[in-house]
């Protein structure tokens, strides 16, 4: 937001005319994570070490790329659903479905790798689809909708796998989760591509921004013609198959389809990824970066704690506390609280600063 | 002794001035009256007194102090500092939507908060019979129990300023309370007010309608744009005065009603109808609604509140698409299955309720005035960013939009300003068809003319305009037709030298 006098206001047009790179939104997760990094690089600096072997990069920083892939998937759909203020629990289990439909069709003698992973994306889809249509046109609230499948779609998954761990043998498929590509581990680079996608096709074309009215206004949007059923119903499908992406990543990683284990508590995870991003619950602006950048901070966190030689029993109270900070960095009043007991300590500010702290 | 004495207070918001060095008083029993402009900082101000708004501090090198001084004492920061707080000083505020628990029954929101106990036990008893005896002094003989949803927003807002009043407030403050309210209704709550006064309360009233200001207020202060322009005795003042006071430049002309062409006339009923309703009906809402509009006519709808004027406009609209009789449009039968199939056939509606059905608020007013436009491009063919920043610099300018540029969420706007949003948003896309519900309500009369105006400009441009007004005045100053609405029906249609305010009222009140 800038005021721009007469003078200025040339200039001011200029910069307007290109996407705003550096969104403000993005501050302050961005200083989460480097404070993060940081911390790493007090503790342990070998942390930030990168070799290459048999030309793909190995070290930390890559390894937290890579295990952020399922979580990163799963967030880009889990923002865009946020942002039409609805929520889907479903995607873990969405996870081991379609975890499970690909291993099944690799064991029943399907080769062509098309088809194998057409199949996993085709379950999540349909998966989404049913989310999409309770939540857009029978109008039942997302959380009791994608609930029923956070339940079911495991055990549907469990039926698929007829209750047993289905491994397979498939170089090709496995490499979906094992390979590499410039240098970088394959999750990562498949994970960067649908990424750029998804944010072409909500920001080159309106769709991000009617997303965005639906979350912000239902009604108003409906009344602007926009069809909000079908935005709704879109997004679902949409986080579906980004679902069926991270679980046939997951399932080519260990080469196994645990019906019971992929995917487990992903949702949340992918819901705290959301919310350090700075979203709000209640649906409006989204920003597929800020969440991404949620995603990083959770496994930095967990691998940083790995790193420091902590006591295991201690890593989820520190994940908390660390999660808990992030959010309160984001919160305007505790901002604005911490200003002024840095203004505090200026002394030609003091008097101003007392009659501030009365207001607080 | 003023019962609230308000002295040099300023707000700023980032690179807006909203209120600059404001002095403002009020003495119990007297009704003090806050007029001015939309965006003149009536709100703000409000705001300030009920501790929503934080004032600025004071610049120290300047050696001036702001107070805000309530019963003789100088309230504190931290007594202002939450709208709680400056309620149990006394203070009660109502505010033009209603701020109430519509899914709670009447009694459980009167007693909301404050019920009283028996055995530590809320005595739901005491509380019904309670909110009984206080809707009886306001004339509301209604069901207690019911909740507050079932009821009109007329009757929601009486109950919210009788919660307000059983709460022993020292000093009311009414935001625009009379906006959704009709003659009757007005007139109870006047009734309401002047029982209120001679008890010793100090009242603080905002509306736009200077009727109203001169039946019951005693002292009149002039906001324009964040200054005080002054304090009057309402006895002392007259009425054009008072409205060049608020416009701050000589009013030249109120909209006159021009006489009808006759020749103009005759070339009308040769061009073919733009829209024609046939026994048009929508469950019990709507009852064999027969229209016919020809190009580039205003028709206007009158009728009290809930008469079926909007429903008429949300039927055309497809909002809420109608069941039987058909509706022409261009030549052509259309039932419309949504609004956006009505949109792509160039028809726009300005919806009543401008904050639930109008404005996305988190939304820039960029975002706000293309989003139309973008619906019907499509949602692949994206408007590009260049030409999103000219439509809506061209509508901030054409529209005397107050702000301090596009970029600025809508919300952050004051209500005038975002009904200009939502006009520029329908022009954008250059309707043939143009539906305006309420346009003017809780708008000042600065922007009444400017609408009025703009109504009568695109008429003359082709373009086709429903209004439904409560203001009779106003379908006066530019309908060609006018239809007269009663529970659901029509009850008459006026056209030529019949209309006329007399005329009109006359076919409301007919029973």
């Amino acid at each position: 937001m800038h005021n721009t006098s007469p003078e200025t206001e040339i200039r001011a047009e200029k910069s307007e005319a290109r996407l705003p790179i550096f969104p403000r939104r993005l501050l302050w997760p961005l200083v989460a994570l480097s404070l993060l990094f940081l911390v790493n690089l007090l503790i342990s600096p070998e942390f930030f070490h990168l070799e290459v072997k048999d030309g793909r990069l190995y070290g930390s920083l890559i390894d937290v790329l890579n295990r952020s892939v399922p979580v990163a998937f799963l967030t880009i759909g889990m923002s865009l659903i946020i942002a039409t203020g609805g929520i889907d629990l479903s995607v873990g289990a969405v996870m081991a479905i379609a975890g499970a439909v690909c291993a099944n069709l690799m064991v029943g003698g399907v080769d062509n790798l098309f088809i194998v992973v057409g199949g996993g994306l085709c379950a999540g889809l349909v998966a989404g689809a049913v989310n999409g249509g309770l939540v857009g046109y029978f109008k039942i609230q997302p959380i009791v909708a994608t609930l029923v499948f956070m339940v079911a779609g495991r055990g549907i998954a469990q039926l698929i796998n007829g209750g047993q761990i289905v491994t397979f043998q498939n170089a090709n498929f496995a490499f979906i989760g094992v390979g590499s590509a410039f240098g970088l581990p394959f999750p990562v680079v498949l994970l960067v591509g649908v990424l750029l996608c998804v944010h072409l096709l909500m920001r080159k074309t309106a769709l991000g921004l009617f997303i965005e009215a639906v979350g912000c206004n239902p009604k108003a949007s409906y009344y602007l013609g926009i069809n909000v059923a079908v935005i709704k119903f879109f997004v679902y499908c949409l986080a579906g198959v980004l679902a069926a992406m991270a679980g046939i990543v997951a399932t080519a990683d260990i080469q196994g389809a645990d019906a019971n284990n992929i995917g487990l508590w992903l949702e949340l995870d992918a819901i705290l990824a959301v919310v350090i991003g700075g979203a709000s619950l209640l649906g409006g602006r989204f920003s597929l970066a800020a969440s991404i950048v949620g995603v990083l901070i959770i496994q930095a966190l967990s691998t940083t704690i790995i790193l420091s030689g902590i006591e295991p029993k201690f890593n989820l109270l520190i994940k908390a506390s660390v999660v808990i900070l992030v959010l309160l960095l984001q919160s305007e009043r505790f901002q604005t609280q911490i200003k002024t007991l840095f203004a505090m300590c200026d002394p030609r500010d003091r008097h101003n600063v007392g009659r501030e702290l009365d207001g607080l | 002794m003023p019962l609230l004495e308000l002295d040099n207070i300023s707000k700023t918001f980032p690179g807006v001035c909203a209120l600059d060095g404001i002095s403002f008083d009020v003495h119990s029993g007297e009704v003090h009256a806050l007029l001015g402009e939309n965006g003149a900082g009536k709100s703000t101000l409000v705001k300030v007194m009920t501790g929503v708004y934080a004032r600025d501090s004071d610049k120290s090198n300047e050696g001036e102090k702001s107070t805000i001084k309530f019963c003789g004492q100088e309230l504190s920061v931290l007594e202002l500092a939450s709208p709680a707080n400056v309620q149990k000083l006394g203070i009660s505020t109502v505010y033009q939507e209603v701020n109430l628990l519509p899914s709670l029954s009447v009694a459980q929101n009167i007693f909301l908060g404050r019920e009283p106990k028996k055995f530590g036990l809320i005595d739901w008893k005491t509380v019904r019979k309670n909110s009984q005896i206080l809707l009886q002094r306001f004339n509301l003989n209604i069901d207690v129990t019911r909740p507050l949803a079932d009821f009109s927003v007329a009757v929601q807002q009486l109950i919210a300023i009788a919660r307000s009043v059983d709460m022993s407030a020292k000093l009311l403050i009414l935001d625009e309370p009379t906006a959704s309210l009709d003659t009757k209704e007005v007139e109870t709550l006047f009734r309401i007010l002047s029982q209120l006064k001679s008890e010793g309360l100090g009242i603080v009233f905002i509306t736009h309608f200077l009727d109203q200001v001169y039946e019951i207020s005693d002292r009149i202060t002039v906001l324009r744009n964040g200054r005080k322009v002054g304090c009057f005795k309402t006895s002392d003042l007259p009425r054009t005065t008072l409205i060049q006071h608020m416009l701050g430049k000589e009013l030249q002309e109120l909209a006159q009603r021009e006489k009808p062409d006759p020749l103009k006339q005759g070339v009308e009923d040769l061009r073919d109808a733009h829209l024609r309703l046939k026994n048009v009906s929508v469950g019990s809402t709507l009852t064999n609604i027969n229209l016919d509009v020809p190009h580039g006519q205003a028709v206007g709808f009158a009728g009290l509140l809930g008469s079926g004027r909007t429903e008429v406009c949300e039927t055309i609209f497809a909002i809420t698409p109608h069941q039987s009789g058909t509706m022409v449009y261009n030549g052509k039968v259309c039932k419309f299955k949504n609004p956006g199939q009505a949109i792509a056939a160039s028809i726009a509606l300005c919806p009543e309720n401008r904050k639930s059905e109008g404005i996305i608020g988190e939304l820039s007013v960029r975002e706000n005035i293309i989003l139309a436009t973008q619906v019907r491009e499509g949602w692949w063919r994206s408007i590009r960013k260049h030409k999103q920043q000219s439509l809506s610099k061209q509508a901030i300018q054409e529209f005397g939009i107050v702000t301090p540029d596009a970029e600025k969420p809508i919300n952050q706007l004051s209500g005038g300003n975002q009904q200009k949003v939502v006009l520029a948003r329908w022009l954008a896309t250059q309707p043939k068809l143009l539906m305006l519900d309420e346009p003017t309500r809780g708008i000042d009369i600065g922007a009444h003319v400017e609408i009025t105006k703009l109504i009568k400009k695109v008429c003359a441009e082709g373009m086709t305009v429903l209004v439904t007004s409560s203001e009779i005045e106003e379908l006066v100053a530019f309908s060609d037709q006018i239809v007269v609405m009663r529970e659901g029906k029509q009850v008459a249609e006026l056209s030529g030298n019949d209309i006329s305010e007399a005329n009109i009222l006359a076919e409301i009140t007919n029973a």
